[in-house]
């Protein structure tokens, strides 16, 4: 018989001994957000970055399009060399295009850094165990993908290097970060991505 | 293989005169001077894909940022894209993309058939204005107007490079 997940139906109550919370840990790697552009994955990971920056116009949350949170980041970052950014992503949305790591990969580019927030769960459509919970790992993939520079960060005291790494690597970074599969809570954002995307743009290019 | 037909240079010369900096493909050989050139143009990036959809999602980011891009591929290439394009028109993201295409005018290989057929009316479902350059004769201007539709309007506009402008593939005849 082959290998089933196990059946997982709705998140943790509470924050199991040993594991991150997602919102503390988030917020401690990405630390002070003014100067970064920020590009997020869908449902968690992006209420992560809205808790951990604030509904900023230099921030662009995806609402759908699922897998393009990190060529989005690519783009960005090729077309601003002189500004960080950050993809903050989570394993579903990464892994289903993963491909895009080895793209990112050959490429390298030095201000361009991915926040995995790995909670092992589909957590959007009803907190399905992922491949991550299986045994699959996203920071090998970042690795076999040629990514230089990758963390995996399991324990608060994993978190100050990644963050250190995220912020000043000189090539691209990737960081893992294992967190217990709570759910903190949806933050409200406009959904408009014309809208979003005009005022990142009248923030960073100083006009649309 | 054959010396590449001189518009496939001009064409190249016209993205670089809209500006374009950033150049995504995977891999065709419809496109190869493209390709070639933007590897050889220090000016440029060049942007080796695993899938045409990250070339989408690519040009969505480079807008966010102020930098022209277009991705190039094959007509198989567009079904890969088609959720992506949803980023595209709700964001209403300028979007170019040229597509060699297969199973189009003369194709000899059936796998081909599906996709080029379905090609223009999955673009046009997903919201992308399609423009067909035929002959060598019309392909300069069919893209200098695509690049203003994409680049000025801030439209999504697809080029589809026919067979009958690029030659179908040869197969033995039997």
């Amino acid at each position: 018989m082959s290998m089933k997940p196990t059946l997982s139906t709705a998140p943790a109550k509470t924050v199991e001994e040993g594991l991150l919370e997602r919102r503390a840990a988030v917020a401690g790697i990405l630390g002070d957000t003014k100067d970064m552009l920020i590009v997020t994955g869908l449902a968690g990971s992006k209420d992560d970055a809205l808790a951990a920056a604030g509904d900023v116009p230099t921030l662009f949350t995806l609402s759908g399009a699922m897998g393009a949170a990190a060529a989005m980041g690519l783009g960005l970052a090729l077309a601003q060399p002189k500004k960080r950014v950050v993809v903050v992503t989570g394993d579903g949305e990464l892994l289903m295009n993963v491909g895009t790591l080895a793209t990112i990969g050959v490429l390298n580019p030095p201000n361009l850094s991915i926040l995995c927030v790995d909670n092992q769960r589909y957590g959007e459509t009803g907190w399905q165990e992922s491949h991550t919970g299986r045994g699959v790992d996203i920071a090998k993939m970042a690795e076999g993908g040629g990514i230089k520079q990758v963390r995996t960060v399991t324990k608060e005291s994993e978190i100050a290097d990644a963050s250190q790494l995220m912020r000043a690597s000189n090539g691209t970074s990737f960081v893992l970060l294992k967190v217990a599969p709570t759910d903190p809570g949806k933050i409200h954002r406009d959904r408009d991505a014309s809208y979003n995307k005009t005022r990142f743009r009248v923030a960073v290019l100083g006009k649309n | 293989m054959a010396e590449a037909p001189a518009w496939q240079d001009q064409l190249y010369d016209l993205l670089r005169e809209f500006k374009v900096t950033q150049f995504s493909y995977v891999p065709d050989a419809g496109h190869r001077t493209l390709i070639n050139r933007s590897i050889a143009d220090p000016d440029v990036h060049s942007v080796s894909l695993t899938t045409e959809e990250e070339g989408v999602a690519l040009q969505a980011g480079a807008h966010l940022g102020g930098a022209r891009s277009v991705l190039l591929m094959q007509s198989s290439g567009v079904g890969n894209c088609v959720n992506f394009f949803s980023l595209i028109k709700h964001g209403r993201f300028p979007f170019l993309t040229l597509v060699s295409m297969r199973g189009d005018f003369g194709e000899a290989n059936p796998w081909q058939l599906a996709m080029g057929q379905s090609t223009q009316p999955v673009l046009e479902a997903a919201g992308l204005i399609v423009l067909r350059a035929e002959s060598e004769d019309e392909v300069l201007t069919t893209a200098r107007a695509a690049c203003t539709m994409a680049y000025q309007s801030e439209a999504a506009v697809a080029v589809l490079l026919t067979q009958k402008l690029l030659g179908a593939k040869s197969f033995s005849t039997e």
